[in-house]
């Protein structure tokens, strides 16, 4: 039996635990129907070009994990950002973990979906926002709607801000030999709300992990939400992350991506915006090695005027790694004075590596100022040399230049720890200690 | 008092096509449909050897188990190509010595295109093959080129008097089984140009061809092959106008370019076929697969403008496989009322030291869309790989689009690319600048499109920079606000 029968049969189990009568019933039942019909998608397919799920869907991965297993908070401390306090919300093997988590109903609401789901409180919030950013179309996006059930629900009203930034962790302790989670986030910043929110998935051992992962992100009028994704993962660990963001008047989104672990990593990142004097934000640095792939794919779609947008995608790939970047900017009829700039900057390391990119724009109002850039290259030589001459041997030179490669993405992150980890991350990944955090 | 933007937009819509108008010569036409009889047909009605009808016959079962693709970012009612008629001729085909000789119409036709061949022949110093309705009726300037060893002449010809050359080349770049339409034009091609140039030669002239689609309702299946040997250099010159019909004419082509070692071949298009009318009807379709082939140290330029056709369909390519080639593309591609383009190149960086560079400008006017689409791909042999591509969009009103569809796939750390893309419109301050110096409007925008294509247009030979000038103003003017 494939994967994509697998799923589709097992949903029905999944409903058996599951309040029937809740309107969210619905649309996991058209969702699954609509995966049915499309199944995963195939390199046939415009947007998968470039990356296969072939392999993932050959493995028989375990759906719904049986047992809990207890971790201790020392065993899995250096995965959390632990020099700041944050509120946690902790899953293991897609399970809640009570013990690890610290959530917060104090103003605002850190907490989960599954009690969003089943609590009357919460059903408004459900109603008006769930699953309403989030592609019907899309099968991976609806095959995540249709196991919807639980992921982290941050609810920020109007005027407040969370006292600390968010932690999302997901972990995988490798008790199944394989295993498939299916997280979903929702994230809601009312009008003028402010929230930072870290995002990570992690496998503790080498058995195989398939994450597919959506969140949803709502920033009402005048609104700033930082979300940051951390991808350090186990090279047998595997991602579809689809994050879709609606964005209303005058708010703020920015969303960074550091892609540095796992085996495959594929980001759907998708921008919808939806007033005017809108400003979003897409930065990523990837730095892969082995036989890593990421693909990077996002969209930006103006629907009003007066918008911005900025993107600045950086990867380095050394070894036989692989790397995608497709962005799309649309701009609509109506959305003039758009301001929409993207960038995706390249360096291959290794005649092994593999860069795709395709930088796309699709314009239809005149009054815009719409630019893309991409360029594939290599360390300036002379600069290389300068270095040296001045007795930086070759491997710390070559890290110091691909640190300030990276480093106009690093410069946006607005928690400093986070930064200064992001940092070390890098070293490690490079090989190298330069000795002080840029 | 200069034009108001809404005189300015009702002129630009009836501007009536220029070129439109129709020459009755009777024709020698096939039936419509197509099978492996009507292949053969043309085939036998051109003389042709049996390895050429095999040829066709082999495309033409390829072709019949390809779909028509439809990646493209361009809507349209599918050609029904039983309903085409793919071949007609001109009946009277005696080879002139004089022009007197010609059909005073056919010559009358010339006239209207100001492409009176005398003229051209005392005047241009251009060669001049004219295919009308795909079989070649007058050659000139053969003898020149013959004292050469050029060879330059129509494919029928070449398929006759050179097959060991055309045996030789035909298919090698864009193979029959390439595409959907580069099959369907391998299997009925009628008629087109074969040129070549002999080693160490360079052709002293510019060789042109003026294709022209005639009858209604008859497609148009040009073959063009050019082979440049070793250290030769040629420049070819390919330029296009259409009667005006409603029905949609098809235009599937395929060109082959082969530059040899050290050899350059300097390809350049002027394509104004009939855009349809304002409301979108009628208008050709044009389906084309150009493709160069580089050798070592060898280089290979493709200039066009286009500013034609309804839907053009249209990736001239260099395949760089020698070593230290380069590969050029200029383009500017004219799009107004409910054309339709999607045109772009593809940089294939096989050997080492390659280099291409790509300069592409998209003017989108009306309700037309206006796409760009390239590939840059750099194999994990080719060393030291060099692209650089801009691709400059300018949108006039709100309800035209401009797209950019670059793929960039790289394999070779030593590559060095650079992308870049903008999209912007015909400032007002600009225009307000112009106007403030007495020049009306629609003086002012052609001015500025020119400015805006002359990266392009500098790069057009003289003979065509001048026609291609007049094409923008005509496909342009006056339609922003």
């Amino acid at each position: 039996m494939d994967l994509k029968e697998k799923l589709v049969s097992s949903f029905l189990a999944f409903e058996d635990g599951l309040d029937l009568d809740n309107p969210v019933h619905e649309v996991r039942s058209a969702a699954i129907k609509n995966f049915e019909e499309k199944g995963f998608p195939s390199k046939k397919e415009e947007a998968w070009k470039y990356t296969s799920l072939n392999s993932i869907q050959k493995v028989d991965f375990s759906i719904f994990p049986k047992k809990e297993t207890a971790l201790e908070y020392k065993d899995i401390k250096k995965y959390f950002l632990h020099e700041i306090d944050t509120y946690k919300i902790v899953f293991v093997d897609g399970v809640y973990s009570s013990y690890l988590s610290e959530t917060t109903h104090d103003g605002v609401d850190v907490c989960l979906m599954s009690s969003a789901f089943s609590k009357p409180m919460f059903r408004q919030v459900i109603e008006v926002y769930f699953n309403k950013a989030a592609s019907k179309d899309e099968s991976l996006t609806s095959l995540n709607t249709a196991f919807s059930k639980e992921g982290a629900y941050i609810y920020i009203p109007k005027n407040k801000m969370p006292k600390k930034p968010i932690q999302i962790l997901h972990l995988a302790t490798g008790n199944e030999a394989a295993l498939m989670l299916q997280p979903r986030n929702l994230v809601v910043a009312e009008d003028n709300a402010e929230v930072q929110i870290i995002e990570r998935h992690q496998s503790l051992t080498d058995n195989e992990v398939f994450t597919n992962s959506v969140t949803e992100i709502f920033a009402g009028k005048d609104a700033i939400v930082d979300y940051y994704k951390v991808q350090n993962d186990a090279s047998t660990a595997s991602l579809v992350d689809n994050t879709y963001i609606s964005q209303k008047d005058n708010s703020v989104v920015r969303v960074h991506t550091f892609s540095f672990g796992g085996k495959l990593i594929r980001n759907n990142l998708n921008f919808y915006q939806n007033g005017e004097h809108i400003d979003s934000t897409l930065k990523g640095v990837t730095i892969l090695g082995d036989k890593q792939h990421v693909d990077h794919h996002t969209l930006v779609h103006h629907a009003q005027p007066n918008c911005e947008s900025h993107q600045d995608y950086k990867g380095i790939f050394g070894d036989s790694s692989t790397g995608v970047f497709n962005g799309k900017i649309i701009v609509d009829k109506i959305a003039q004075k758009t301001d929409a700039f993207q960038q995706n900057n390249n360096i291959l390391l290794s005649d092994k590596a593999t860069i795709n990119s395709k930088p796309q724009l699709e314009i239809f109002a005149d009054d815009v100022k719409c630019s893309h850039g991409c360029t594939i290259g290599q360390l300036d030589e002379d600069a290389l040399f300068y270095l040296r001459s001045r007795g930086i041997p070759q491997k710390e030179a070559k890290a110091l230049l691909m640190y300030a490669f990276a480093n106009n993405v690093l410069e946006s992150v607005r928690i400093p720890e986070l930064k200064a980890r992001i940092n070390k991350i890098i070293a490690n990944k490079l090989g190298v200690r330069v000795g002080f955090d840029l | 008092m200069a034009y108001t933007e809404e005189e300015l937009k009702k002129e630009l819509e009836t501007k009536e096509y220029e070129y439109g108008f129709y020459t009755d010569i009777e024709s020698d036409t096939l039936p419509k449909g197509l099978n492996e009889d009507i292949v053969i047909a043309i085939s036998k009605k051109k003389n042709e050897p049996e390895w050429m009808t095999e040829w066709r016959l082999e495309a033409f079962r390829a072709w019949q188990e390809m779909e028509e693709p439809e990646w493209a970012n361009v809507t349209y009612k599918k050609p029904n190509f039983q309903d085409i008629s793919y071949y007609s001729a001109p009946n009277k085909k005696p080879k002139y010595d004089s022009l007197d000789e010609v059909d005073p119409e056919l010559l009358d036709t010339f006239k209207k295109l100001g492409i009176s061949i005398d003229e051209q022949k005392k005047l241009a110093g251009v060669a001049v093959d004219i295919v009308m309705d795909s079989v070649s009726v007058a050659t000139t300037f053969k003898k020149t080129l013959a004292e050469k060893g050029i060879i330059f002449c129509s494919i029928s010809e070449a398929i006759q008097e050179h097959p060991e050359l055309v045996k030789k080349h035909l298919g090698t770049v864009v193979p029959k089984k390439d595409n959907f339409y580069a099959a369907l034009n391998s299997a009925v091609f009628s008629d087109g140009s074969f040129c070549y140039i002999p080693k160490g030669v360079r052709c002293p002239m510019e060789l042109s061809t003026y294709f022209r689609i005639n009858q209604a309702g008859t497609g148009q299946f040009e073959r063009t092959l050019v082979v440049a040997d070793e250290g030769s250099y040629v420049s070819y010159l390919e330029g296009c106008t259409a009667p005006s019909r409603d029905e949609n004419q098809l235009h599937a082509a395929v060109v082959e370019l082969i530059a040899m070692d050290d050899a350059e071949i300097k390809y350049s298009t002027v394509q104004n076929w009939f855009p349809g009318d304002k409301e979108g009807k009628g208008g050709v379709f044009n389906f084309v697969t150009k493709r160069g082939l580089c050798e070592k140290n060898a280089k290979i330029s493709w200039t066009q403008v286009e500013t034609g056709s309804a839907v053009t369909w249209k990736y001239p390519s260099c395949v760089l496989k020698g070593d230290n080639s380069i590969g050029e593309f200029y383009s500017i591609a004219v799009t107004n009322n409910f054309q339709q383009a999607d045109t772009g190149t593809k940089m294939i960086h096989l050997g080492k030291n390659t280099k291409s560079t790509i300069i592409s400008k998209g003017i989108s006017a009306g309700q037309s869309q206006n796409s760009y689409r390239g590939l840059v791909q750099v194999s994990s042999r080719a060393d030291n790989a060099r692209n650089f591509s801009q691709c400059d969009s300018l949108l006039m009103g709100n309800r035209c689009g401009a797209h950019t569809f670059p793929y960039i796939e790289v394999k070779n750390k030593s590559a060095q690319i650079e992308h870049e893309a903008t999209t912007s419109k015909i400032g007002e301050d600009q225009i307000f600048y112009c106007n403030q110096r007495g020049i009306d409007t629609e003086k002012a925008i052609a001015l500025i499109v020119n400015g805006f294509s002359k990266e392009v247009l500098n790069k057009l030979p003289m003979e065509f920079a001048v026609e291609a000038q007049k094409l923008l103003e005509i496909s342009l003017e006056g339609s922003v606000g």
